[in-house]
């Protein structure tokens, strides 16, 4: 069927709740990347073969991950008038008890992580599950989760992803039939710039404006494109993203397309994520069964669809014209900007192009349901919203965390994240990936913000924070960053490709305790020149990991070298 | 690769946007690297120069000219990988199969052992940072991987002390 009215929509969302909250008991298995490679899929399987040999009417269905990565595999369990419970550390050997407990009404109290008894959907979706389980603490009062804010993420670890129902049970595809249908391009613009929604690849430009770009370009074609290469290792917000809740990024896109008056979209997407490909496929499919992409959406005059593009890992390929050139089937050298993407001349095959971060996509459905007053209050002045993190490296909870934008490193490591593992104390953390920095430890009271990231050296970068205890060298994570630029450097600019060749020279050296105290200055005036003279984003903050490093852990460099 | 194998491939990818990539792509997930005479048949079949599709197979790390071994171990080595003791994985993976690590012929990482049994490869980076450090194994990722539980994880591909 397709939908074209609010009423359609309506009886699909009423279709998609009886999913969720089903007469009968429900299991749902955390099936992500990384629910999977810790032994998800075996757990599902499991509960599977149960069900079937004992004939038993409970409803499996899969779902994305809620974040808390370290509690893996989780397993959600919704026994009709009961709040929802999440089990954690669930194994294939606990799938028996699993299934004898749901039978009678109950949950293994054992296993058992936090209950739900309603979630805010936020999109004005409130969904109640049900009183009861009361000795099994509220999801609220799980460290973890308690400081946590979730606008994001709020679908994802809770509907099946491979199911656009649940997506629009819990008020998807609301956003894009009010745009589509009751508003012109330049409302929503302005609702978006109103919002201050900022670029979340890292970069930190407004959204609405760019998006008044690209739909001012006089041209008889424009492209939209969602970034979904997530280069920066130590970041995989994305991907959680993507395959948890894929129709959240797609009714990002269908509104922005309108806005922009854009019929072709693209998502270009790294080939190491298969299982987000093939979501995303799945949720573009549907779709337009749905007749949300495609001809005519809801019966409008405007039509526009999804392709998908797969890069093959180039970390310069997250730069716009290198992404471009990816796309048309080029290798991924940057050009100098101006002409930049949304110019004529400048984007896909020389038509203006917006490009627009898997996570920026994601914020627009909820900024029209809600309006941009409501979008605008939560952060900070100018840095408006919340960000996902990737907490990993030596930490003890690592996982995805969401929060509004200018909560402080301290919250996020230390409160959220409990400090160190091991009880190793923290030393340091690495934000934005390769062209990030270093933050020590006596300025974790800095906020995650755009601009007090920059101050502090580093960058906000797609979000991932890399947390590092007394045990690291940092001397050692600054080569760590400068080998990979090294290996990632186009070639095509001078500074960048011999630079960085130098820095790893240099840093090499004195990792061998064979270097000097005019190594380290060396190292420094070269960073320094890459910095200023390097062609692109890649060039111009691969010695970030270097430079901040040098400026708060000299010690640990002025220790490997002779005077 | 035959070539009705590489004409359905061909056939998927209609649309000019991401259609080399995403071809070479399907070529190296079906092959485990891409062939010199399939890279020569695409490159007439598209009338595209050959030496275009050789920059993009030696440009892109996904893309690998040299034959793979029958089992490919990729170890990451992204940021918390590196953090959490990527490169003694890959220093005891070495170990166990009786290879050093050196660079292929395109310079990229890659080493197949004598027999053909076994790849070991780096990636960048999974996106499993949670569960670092991370290996895969034929598309099978492994968390949470130590020194220890490496003889176990490639046990069930055939490996032998």
């Amino acid at each position: 069927m397709k939908i074209t009215s609010a009423a359609d929509l309506e009886t699909v969302r009423q279709a998609g709740l009886q999913k969720l909250q089903p007469v009968k008991p429900r299991i749902a298995v955390g099936l992500a990347t990384c629910g999977i490679a810790v032994g998800g899929s075996r757990v599902y399987e499991r509960l599977r073969e149960i069900i079937k040999r004992d004939g038993l009417d409970i409803i499996l269905t899969k779902t994305g991950c809620i974040g808390y990565c370290k509690e893996e595999p989780l397993v959600n369990i919704t026994i009709p008038n009961k709040p929802l419970v999440i089990l954690h550390k669930v194994t294939e050997a606990d799938a028996e008890e699993i299934i004898k407990l749901v039978q009678k009404g109950k949950v293994p109290a054992d296993k058992a992580l936090c209950r739900v008894p309603s979630w805010d959907h936020v999109t004005g979706c409130i969904l109640e599950y049900g009183k009861g389980f009361t000795k099994i603490p509220l999801y609220g009062k799980v460290p973890f989760f308690k400081g946590q804010q979730k606008v994001i993420l709020r679908d994802a670890g809770l509907i099946n992803p491979e199911d656009i129902d649940e997506y629009i049970a819990v008020g998807g595809y609301k956003a894009a039939i009010k745009a589509l249908t009751g508003k012109d391009s330049e409302t929503v613009i302005k609702e978006v710039e109103k919002s201050g929604l900022r670029g979340r690849g890292g970069a930190g430009f407004p959204t609405g404006l760019k998006w008044r770009i690209t739909r001012d370009a006089k041209a008889e074609k424009k492209y939209i494109i969602c970034n979904a290469d997530e280069g920066d290792p130590g970041a995989y917000m994305n991907r959680n993203e993507m395959e948890s809740d894929p129709h959240m990024l797609i009714e990002g896109m269908i509104i922005g397309a309108y806005a922009m008056g854009a019929p072709d979209g693209l998502i270009y997407i790294r080939a190491e994520y298969p299982l987000a490909i093939k979501r995303l496929k799945l949720a573009i499919g549907q779709a337009r069964e749905y007749g949300l992409l495609g001809n005519n959406i809801f019966g409008t005059n405007f039509s526009f669809d999804i392709g998908i593009a797969t890069g093959a890992g180039a970390f310069v390929c997250g730069e716009s014209t290198a992404l471009v050139a990816s796309i048309e089937g080029r290798t991924g050298r940057p050009h100098p900007r101006p002409p930049r993407l949304t110019d004529i001349g400048g984007g896909l095959f020389g038509y203006p192009t917006d490009l627009n971060n898997v996570e920026t996509w994601c914020n627009v459905p909820v900024i029209i349901i809600n309006g941009s007053d409501w979008y605008a209050r939560i952060g900070s002045k100018d840095n408006t919203g919340t960000k996902v993190f990737s907490l990993v490296g030596k930490v003890d909870r690592v996982g995805l965390v969401e929060v509004p934008l200018g909560t402080t490193l301290n919250t996020i490591v230390s409160d959220i994240g409990n400090g160190g593992a091991n009880n190793k104390k923290v030393k340091a953390v690495q934000t934005g990936g390769p062209s990030g920095g270093c933050i020590p430890f006596r300025l974790f009271d800095t906020p995650m913000d755009f601009e007090n990231l920059n101050k502090a050296g580093s960058i906000m970068g797609s979000g991932g924070i890399v947390v590092m205890d007394e045990d690291t060298d940092m001397v050692d994570i600054a080569r760590f960053f400068i080998n990979f630029a090294t290996g990632e450097s186009c070639g095509k600019c001078i500074p960048c490709r011999e630079g960085l060749k130098h820095s790893l020279l240099l840093l090499n050296r004195i990792l061998a305790k064979k270097g000097t105290k005019k190594d380290i200055e060396t190292l420094a005036l070269l960073s320094d020149t890459i910095v200023a003279t390097s062609l692109c984003g890649l060039g111009q903050t691969a010695p970030n990991p270097v430079l901040t490093t040098l400026a708060y852990f000299r010690e640990e460099y002025d220790a490997l070298v002779k005077p | 690769m035959d070539e009705p194998t590489l004409d359905a491939i061909i056939a998927r990818y209609e649309a000019p946007s991401g259609r080399l990539l995403g071809i070479l792509g399907e070529i190296q997930d079906q092959e485990g690297y891409i062939p010199r005479e399939t890279l020569g048949m695409l490159a007439e079949k598209l009338d595209v120069r050959l030496s275009q599709l050789y920059s993009l197979a030696t440009f892109y790390s996904y893309f690998s000219l040299t034959p793979v071994g029958e089992h490919v171990i990729t170890v990451c080595m992204g940021t918390a990988c590196h953090v959490k003791g990527a490169p003694a994985i890959l220093e005891a993976l070495e170990g166990m199969l009786g290879i050093k690590s050196d660079t292929s012929v395109d310079g990229k990482f890659s080493i197949t052992t004598e027999d053909r049994k076994f790849t070991l490869a780096i990636a960048r980076c999974f996106g499993a940072c949670s569960m670092a450090p991370v290996l895969r194994i034929d598309g099978n990722l492994y968390g949470y991987a130590t020194k220890e539980n490496l003889p176990a994880i490639l046990g069930e591909y055939g490996w032998e002390p």
